[in-house]
């Protein structure tokens, strides 16, 4: 049985599990928190394409699976075309009568990391999202390519050493923004779009659901902590992702067909970007004395877009 | 309900059209695609059979050749029937999904219009992408004009979804040569040809519930070869299938195909072995050399290119008459023989009479080959013949401006 009331965590703890326990992923790893979470959003059948990335190399080495669902992979840049043409071909068979299980209800879902979603992939999801088929894209944004070691990705955020873009004498790691990945797929006018995180597990089942239920493809980029990349301990995964979204590095909202955008988590008491910064490894050189103005830099950036989120959902335009 | 689709017992079409209505009478579920020359008609069409109701299908234009290959893929995984079109550059752009999409076993029919590939641009039909596909796991047929990539494609259905097989199947015929010459074709009805292409049998089907299923996934050291292995095994063993599909396809039509056809080879003294439309150009000069001068020439071509027929190619070559074959690569060969060069050489090599083989690069980018040129070809064969040796470079160009090219002198006989 799926979460279909979300009330609380042990309900959720007990959910069925169509995404099995037994994958490699690191311990700490957020990915299999928003993966459980996405597929017990739902009792309906699910085919679920995943990019090439850690996700899909920890929980499908032949002999074995994580999956007990429809699950396909193809490569590095293509789920969002792998789900949506399965999509396409479940309306033919429905328009000819050739589906095994004509009355079971269905949902098409992709996950991609980062590197998939803001990089290689970029084009495959665009297309995918214009065509206007009736899926779910979800990003499991880790800031970085973690399976292949930790290089840079465009969403790796300003200021964070990566093995591409290392810190230095010369360097505080990476010098460009991170591309706002969310507003780029709701300028494509999808129905739903989310930024979605794990340690705020009811928002996130909302939105999951409410993507899988709103017709049209539906977007949704989720903060996926990483314990080796961002090097923090593996225990403190939704700790960090607590300092993530309180600091509003990570600020959690929906923009309903393009337009309607609505906070989901205003924190209480928002805490400066620094206690999110000091808590992981990846942004250490930042404390030195020379390197302070790029924190200073995220905390404006961090304010500014907090203010445009608020106008924007005071505007709903 | 498709609405049938009235058709004259003889039609003019061009090779792209004729695709298309293979497409259309074979009730293609999911066509995913993106257009280029001289491809682009094969899909339109599919696009206009869909808006006008001669078809139940699903018409995804996708945003890149990569993208309309991954859309098959997960098409295909989801239990129907998928074609897509491509040439050129876009077959290059899809490279990476053909790979994925053999090695996932999965029976998507690709009609190539073959074309060159770039640098220099160029919209004209040479072999390079075709041979861009050699190793790419999937069956390749070769049509050599509309009849037959319009026959081809009914079959190439057959051939890839038999359940000894499943892999997928490219049909090629030659950019504009074939593509864009409107010529006689006699198709079969819509119940004919859909009876001999049968309904679509999914296997590990996306959407079947009742089983989940895990398409896709990775192995090392421990599993790959033993996949890999088995896919070769399959493809090499798809021969048998194919010699069937055809044999039932001629009594079906009376129009019969090998997967090594030969034209004249009984008696032959020297031979050309091509590919595409150029082994009818061939088998005219062939007719003609017997008839005015006397010249035993015959030609043979490689209707199937994968699985390479090296037992045909051999069964057809070993004959103590045979002592000079010129094979002709329609593709820059990139610093090495021609690719039909060095295939034919290795079946050849293995038969009691050894005939020497030579080497033509011609027709790049769209240049002509015409009769003489293939009579020319013939003659200098016959010269090796009368030599005993051969009396050229190995490797030579046809047709090419500028100082005669010629790579490797032997005086082997």
């Amino acid at each position: 049985m799926a979460i279909t009331s979300v009330k609380n965590l042990k309900e959720f703890s007990t959910a069925n599990d169509r995404f099995e326990g037994s994958h490699l992923l690191c311990p700490g790893c957020a990915h299999s928190m928003i993966v459980r979470e996405l597929m017990n959003a739902t009792d309906d059948n699910l085919v679920v394409a995943s990019s090439t990335g850690c996700l899909e190399v920890c929980t499908a080495v032949y002999p074995y699976t994580s999956w007990d669902t429809s699950w396909i992979h193809i490569g590095f840049e293509n789920s969002a075309t792998a789900a949506s043409c399965a999509e396409a071909m479940y309306k033919a068979r429905k328009k000819k009568g050739t589906l095994p299980n004509p009355d079971a209800p269905v949902k098409f879902v992709a996950f991609g990391g980062d590197g998939a979603t803001y990089d290689i992939g970029f084009q495959w999801l665009s297309g995918a999202m214009e065509r206007g088929h009736d899926f779910t894209y979800i990003c499991l944004d880790n800031e970085n390519y973690a399976n292949t070691g930790g290089q840079r990705s465009s969403s790796t955020p300003i200021g964070a050493s990566t093995s591409t873009a290392q810190a230095g004498t010369h360097s505080y790691g990476k010098t460009q923004k991170k591309k706002d990945i969310v507003a780029i797929m709701a300028a494509h006018g999808a129905p739903y779009v989310a930024q979605l995180a794990p340690n705020k597990w009811k928002s996130m089942a909302k939105g999951f659901q409410k993507a899988l239920e709103t017709e049209g493809p539906c977007f949704i980029n989720t903060v996926s902590a990483c314990t080796t990349e961002w090097k923090f301990d593996p225990k403190d995964t939704i700790s960090i992702t607590d300092l993530a979204t309180d600091s509003l590095m990570f600020p959690i909202y929906e923009i309903i067909n393009g337009t309607e955008l609505n906070i989901l988590y205003r924190p209480k008491n928002i805490i400066p970007v620094e206690d999110y910064l000091g808590a992981q490894g990846r942004y250490r050189h930042l404390f030195k004395p020379e390197n302070r103005h790029v924190i200073e830099r995220i905390q404006k950036d961090i304010d500014e877009k907090w203010e445009y989120l608020q106008r924007r959902e005071e505007a709903r335009v | 309900m498709a609405k049938e689709f009235e058709l004259n017992e003889v039609e003019v079409w061009d090779g792209n059209y004729a695709a298309s209505q293979a497409l259309r009478q074979a009730q293609v579920d999911v066509v995913a695609a993106y257009p280029i020359t001289p491809s682009t008609p094969i899909v339109e069409g599919y696009g206009s059979y869909v808006a006008n109701g001669y078809i139940d299908g699903e018409f995804v234009m996708v945003e890149s050749e990569h993208g309309a290959m991954s859309g098959c893929v997960g098409a295909s995984a989801a239990g129907g029937r998928v074609a897509t079109a491509t040439s050129s550059q876009g077959f290059a752009l899809m490279t990476e999904v053909l790979y994925q999409a053999s090695g996932m076993r999965l029976p998507i029919v690709l009609t190539v219009v073959n074309r060159a590939l770039a640098s220099p641009l160029n919209v004209r039909g040479d072999h390079s992408d075709m041979y861009l596909g050699r190793d790419s796991g999937w069956i390749q047929l070769d049509a050599f004009n509309p009849q037959e990539a319009y026959d081809l494609t009914l079959c190439a259905f057959r051939i890839g979804e038999h359940l000894d097989v499943r892999l997928p199947v490219m049909v090629h015929q030659d950019g504009f040569t074939t593509s864009h010459k409107a010529q006689n074709v006699t198709p079969l009805k819509d119940d004919v040809a859909y009876k001999f292409v049968g309904d679509y049998v999914p296997v590990n089907d996306m959407l079947d519930f009742s089983r989940p299923v895990t398409h896709g996934a990775q192995t090392e050291e421990d599993w790959h070869f033993e996949h890999k292995a088995r896919q070769h095994k399959a493809l090499m063993d798809s021969r048998t299938v194919i010699d069937e599909v055809l044999s039932e396809f001629k009594s079906l039509t009376g129009r019969e195909y090998n997967r090594v056809e030969s034209y004249y080879m009984e008696d032959a003294e020297v031979a050309i072995v091509a590919l595409g439309s150029s082994v009818e150009t061939a088998a005219l000069a062939a007719k003609q050399l017997r008839e005015e001068e006397g010249i035993k020439a015959g030609v043979v071509a490689p209707r199937c290119f994968r699985p390479f027929p090296y037992d045909l190619i051999r069964e057809t070559l070993d004959r103590p008459t045979l002592k000079a074959v010129c094979c002709m690569d329609k593709s820059a060969p990139g610093g090495a023989m021609g690719a039909l060069f060095n295939e034919v050489s290795a079946a050849a090599y293995t038969t009691a009479s050894r005939p020497m083989i030579t080497n033509y690069i011609y027709g790049l980018g769209g240049r002509d080959f015409a009769v003489e040129e293939a009579k020319r070809i013939f003659k200098e064969q016959k010269a090796h013949a009368d030599a005993g040796h051969i009396t050229t470079p190995i490797q030579q160009f046809s047709g090419v401006r500028g100082p005669r090219l010629g790579f490797f002198e032997t005086r082997r006989g």
